[in-house]
């Protein structure tokens, strides 16, 4: 008999019992009682408290903070299906004036290697969506948010995300999310409590996270 | 239930590896309550970790709504369980992983080892695992020449100091900054001798050691935190990105996860991504959290591998008293706010599984008579300080009496002589049975001051009550028993009732009550 037919069999006996199958009681919250407002406070808060650096400005301004953001660093690198308009403001790619970095682009066509992005310096893309009340920012891997690789090597991290897709509790987010995405969820930069249960932010993930919230 | 079962296997299927108490767990406890710096380190750890949970816990205000949640979704699963296997399965199968089932840990390492061979490589990096633990996966890889890097940071401690975690979220807790900064000097090849003991150089230390392997590995070995049967999901939540690097980056992933941490759909993870990060560690949410779901074509691991563990789940599962404790999601609430836990710390349960979960878990998986796991119901005080704290409100202390039935009845039917306690037990019988019994005995009570001496103490007991003794003393028993004080007070005139000074009638007294005085 095979491993599987013989673990099968033995549940069938553990269960010999017949035990009934509860109605799961659902009378946690699973909607939010709090104004967008509200929820943007909220997630501010969260993510401060993560030592995440958060920057709040209306959409029309997130190519101008982009730049801003990212004067000084040599090389970003983006998801293919990063908006356009936010790479707007940064000088084209190789004429590296005025501290602008490289940016390198990582698409289905061209997956950039381990060591490419070993050598990159930051990471920009956006969120599927964001739950308030935990401070955790989800990516999908949808073509905004890239292969997971690419928000993990980088050591900084620079999210970018709209402030409609701040929700309050998990159940909403949940719901917005497909199962089958490959998903990273994020509350703040990599951290470790293992020496004394003492707080260092910065392990193995990025060690910087900057979310540029859009309203 | 499933289509698919075919027969009745006659014994329950017992699990193997590193679930057993090899010493009694008294004699083991009282090894490691001489360790100082043990104590001191563990009572600082679980009290802020306690705190901290409370905090975010008194946060919410449906925590109470979520438990009830949580408990219902994990009966309703262990009830279904054979149709949610099969339901994963399928899914995971189809979106291009592979599983394998093993019965025990016995087999699951030799899967793992022929996938790893199968690669062709010789190393693979480990994100902190219980199964693996459970199972012994390191030391066996080990011996068929394969080497395993440990890569939370925690179990890095741990594996460089050739020791065992103690905790199940907090590995090294038995160990100060000190001490592990020691550790990292002697132990790391490639380490900065100026290394200070400060946790933040510490940690990148430990990055900088891991980073290479991170980026070179190809083949990964992970647990996980849930399967979602209905999409074929798997979750591993972290703290460090270790667990990132390593379900990312390599090209061959490989998941040990066993039979009981399916969990019936999708949105039922809303509730334990609640649950879980403010119960282990006190946070509204851990850093990060991994989904996936078999291979997704050019973003992560392309060859990638889930084998399901029984070794004793389905054994715990058929002890219908004790089947809830598969419902634990490794949280650790319960050792944190455990008193014996506190002082002994997780070493002295023997068991992958310590505090007051592993005390119920480890014999329900290996069966109450492997080695000495038949000690570990006892170590508990039984004050349900677990059971409050549970996520998903498994009733540890129940099923600690129920297993100390257990153990009892299982040396009962080898012993045929009575044996003292047996005998205890008998005159315990017969002095409850009937009053006159027990007022018979309690005209002995003088006796007692008697014997307790001028101190008033008794500091030694006769055969098995010594047992009590040999730790504590006994004080002198009062000069006359609740019944023989009630009789005495209770000569009161007619319709008194004593010690209100107020008469029957009128409104504090019942008749019943002054009745109860004269019986």
């Amino acid at each position: 008999m095979s491993a599987r037919e013989d673990i099968l069999n033995r549940i069938g006996a553990a269960l010999r019992d017949a035990p009934a199958v509860p109605d799961i009681p659902r009378n946690y919250r699973r909607v939010s009682a709090m104004t967008a407002e509200q929820r943007l406070e909220q997630l501010v808060d969260r993510l401060v408290d993560y030592k995440a650096s958060v920057f709040v400005v209306p959409a029309a301004e997130a190519a101008g903070k982009l730049a801003e953001l990212l004067a000084g660093t040599a090389s970003v690198v983006v998801p293919h299906g990063l908006p356009q308009e936010w790479l707007s403001a940064l000088p084209p790619a190789g004429t590296d004036d005025a501290g602008s970095p490289a940016v390198a682009v990582d698409s289905p066509q061209r997956r950039l290697t381990v060591a490419e992005l070993d050598a990159v310096d930051a990471v920009v893309t956006a969120a599927a969506v964001a739950v308030s009340e935990t401070g955790t920012i989800m990516l999908d891997g949808s073509p905004s948010q890239g292969r997971r690789i690419i928000s993990l090597v980088p050591d900084r991290h620079v999210c970018v995300l709209r402030a409609a897709d701040i929700v309050e509790v998990l159940p909403e987010a949940v719901a917005r999310l497909e199962a089958t995405a490959p998903q990273t969820w994020i509350s703040g930069p990599s951290a470790t409590s293992d020496i004394e249960l003492e707080r260092v932010e910065g392990v193995h993930g990025p060690r910087t996270l900057d979310v540029l919230i859009l309203q | 239930m499933s289509g698919t079962f075919l027969g009745m296997p006659a014994l329950p299927a017992y699990g193997h590896g590193n679930l057993n108490a090899t010493e009694p767990f008294p004699k083991a406890a009282h090894r490691e309550l001489g360790n100082a710096q043990l104590r001191a380190n563990l009572g600082h750890a679980t009290h802020t970790i306690r705190d901290k949970r409370l905090k975010v816990v008194a946060e919410l205000p449906d925590w109470e709504d979520m438990r009830d949640s949580g408990s219902a979704i994990k009966n309703a699963t262990m009830a279904q369980l054979p149709a949610l296997l099969e339901q994963f399965e399928a899914n995971f199968t189809a979106r291009g992983g592979t599983i394998h089932w093993a019965r025990d840990a016995q087999e699951a390492n030799e899967i793992v080892t022929s996938l790893v061979r199968a690669t062709g490589e010789t190393e693979v990096v480990k994100v902190k695992s219980m199964a693996t633990q459970e199972i012994g996966l390191n030391e066996y890889l080990e011996d068929q020449g394969i080497a395993a890097f440990e890569t939370d940071l925690a179990e890095l401690i741990v594996q460089l100091d050739h020791d065992k975690p103690s905790h199940i979220l907090v590995p090294a807790i038995h160990k100060n900054r000190s001490q592990i900064r020691e550790i990292f000097l002697r132990e790391m090849e490639d380490v900065d001798p100026a290394l200070t003991d400060e946790p933040a150089r510490l940690a990148e230390a430990a990055r900088r050691h891991l980073r290479k392997k991170f980026l070179t590995a190809k083949v990964a070995v992970s647990g996980a935190n849930f399967g979602l049967a209905d999409t074929g999901t798997l979750t591993v939540v972290e703290s460090e990105g270790n667990g990132r690097m390593c379900l990312t980056l390599p090209d061959t992933l490989i998941t040990v996860m066993g039979i009981e941490k399916l969990l019936p759909s999708w949105s039922d993870l809303e509730v334990f991504m609640q649950l879980l990060p403010r119960s282990s560690t006190g946070e509204r949410m851990n850093p990060y959290t991994s989904l996936w779901t078999g291979v997704t074509p050019g973003d992560g691991p392309q060859n990638v591998h889930l084998v399901l563990l029984d070794n004793g789940r389905t054994a715990a599962l058929a002890d219908e008293m004790g089947r809830t404790a598969l419902n634990c999601i490794r949280c650790s609430a319960c050792m944190n706010v455990c008193p014996v836990y506190e002082r002994t710390g997780g070493h002295a349960y023997g068991s992958t599984y310590p505090g007051p979960i592993g005390a119920i878990l480890s014999p329900l998986m290996t069966g109450i008579k492997s080695e000495k796991n038949n000690s570990l119901p006892y170590a508990s005080s039984l004050c349900g300080a677990c059971f409050d704290a549970c996520p998903v409100k498994i009733n540890i202390p129940e099923i600690l009496v129920h297993l100390r039935g257990e153990d009892v009845d299982s040396r009962r039917a080898t012993i045929k002589v009575p044996t003292q306690m047996d005998l205890m037990m008998k005159g315990a019988e017969w002095a409850f049975s009937d009053g006159a019994h027990l007022g018979l005995l309690e005209k002995g009570l003088p006796l007692g001051r008697l014997a307790a001496g001028r101190d008033k103490v008794i500091k030694k007991l006769p055969g098995l009550a010594g047992k009590w003794t040999r730790s504590r003393d006994l004080p002198a028993p009062p000069g006359q028993s609740f019944r023989q004080w009630w009789a005495r007070d209770h000569k009161a005139p007619d319709g008194v009732v004593p010690g209100t000074g107020t008469t029957n009638g009128t409104g504090t007294g019942s008749p019943t009550e002054s009745e109860g005085g004269q019986a």
